[in-house]
């Protein structure tokens, strides 16, 4: 059941004392793992989040007898950045009870990144409703799949998505392309993030 | 492993446990990515879960990466940490949160990353 062993993967430095999560979301089949298999350090794992039906997670282990519970499933990777901080990066369904989890598992997160296959672009509209509601930054990067193309006027209007929500195309097994759209969304955070703070205490 | 949806059997996970509830101490400020290092070494008749963690803590491990380990829930994971938090056998790294929900990163925090992705 437990994935490889911790002596499969290579250990943190003991000077590691930040995790930050970055979190790629998208339907079935889009190119979740192997986004996060091109840019991870590690080999990507898998875990899961155990909750009852009514959308609480398992800690309250005595209530949960005899209550059905449902698991979702997410992998995720690791890139040490400097000698103190690491960020994870999580491959997550972008299904409609995974929303549930959200707070719990990823409040707190740097950003997101929108994966979706041009060929099935309303596999992804759930997951921006979410993220939008979420108050969650985002960005949204096509994977090519070899499917018709279509420009970024025709995916962005498709998606209904904002002017300001950059677009970008990848190819999720490249690791440079998956490192671009990781740069892209962080320059986008950037940009929010200097724009908000200006905005709030003027020099 | 699992696909999404798999129904969990919820008896390992209450032996897992000892049907702890949630007011275990600390274990809801385990983040996903709060890094966990042993401050002790496993000791004998010690449960399994409990003498696992602390092997796999003496370098700094992230909560999730214990699950993946461990084959459990984030959940119960979590629950097996406040255990151990509370008898003082680790220490928890935590991030750093924003102050709201919808609080936008520290640009330094970013600068770091920007820094580091370019150098992968
Ligand atoms: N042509 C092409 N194929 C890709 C690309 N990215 C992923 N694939 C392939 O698409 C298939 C699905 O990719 P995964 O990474 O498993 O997708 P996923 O989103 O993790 O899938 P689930 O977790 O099952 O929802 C694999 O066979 C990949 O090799 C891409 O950019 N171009
Ligand atoms: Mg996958």
């Amino acid at each position: 059941m437990a994935t490889a062993g911790a002596e499969a993967r290579p250990p943190l430095l003991s000077t590691a004392a930040q995790g930050l999560k970055i979190v790629v979301v998208g339907g079935f089949g889009v190119g979740k793992t192997t986004m996060v298999r091109a840019v991870s350090d590690i080999r990507p794992l898998n875990t899961e989040e155990t909750m009852t039906r009514a959308g609480e997670g398992v800690d309250d282990l005595s209530a949960v007898q005899g209550k059905t519970t449902t698991t979702i499933a997410f992998d995720f990777g690791r890139i040490s950045l400097n000698d103190e901080t690491v960020l994870y990066l999580f491959g997550a369904p972008g299904q409609e009870r995974f929303w549930f989890l959200w707070d719990r598992l990823f409040s707190g997160t740097l950003g997101a990144v929108v994966l979706v296959d041009t060929r099935r672009l309303e596999d992804s509209w759930y997951a921006i409703d979410r993220l939008e509601a979420h108050g969650t930054p985002f960005i949204v990067a096509s994977n090519d799949f070899g499917g018709p193309r279509h420009t970024a006027e025709q995916v962005r209007e498709a998606l209904d998505l904002p002017a300001e929500i950059p677009l970008v195309e990848c190819d999720a097994r490249s690791r440079e392309s998956s490192k671009d759209v990781l740069l892209a969304l962080v320059h986008h955070l950037y940009a929010l993030s200097t724009a908000r703070s200006a905005s709030e205490d003027p020099l | 492993m699992t696909r999404p949806g798999r129904d969990e059997d919820p008896d390992r996970l209450y032996t897992v446990t000892g049907g702890r509830s949630r007011s275990t101490v600390g274990a809801e400020t385990f983040d996903l990515v709060t890094l966990v290092v042993s401050e002790s070494a496993p000791v004998r008749g010690m449960q399994s879960e409990h003498a696992a963690i602390l092997r796999i803590c003496r370098f700094p491990t992230a909560v999730v990466e214990l699950a993946a380990d461990l084959g459990l829930p984030v959940s119960v994971v979590r629950i097996l940490l406040g255990d151990l938090l509370a008898q003082g056998k680790i220490t928890a790294r935590h991030p750093r949160r924003a102050q709201t929900a919808d609080a936008l990163p520290d640009p330094d925090i970013l600068k770091q990353v920007l820094v580091g992705l370019r150098n992968i």
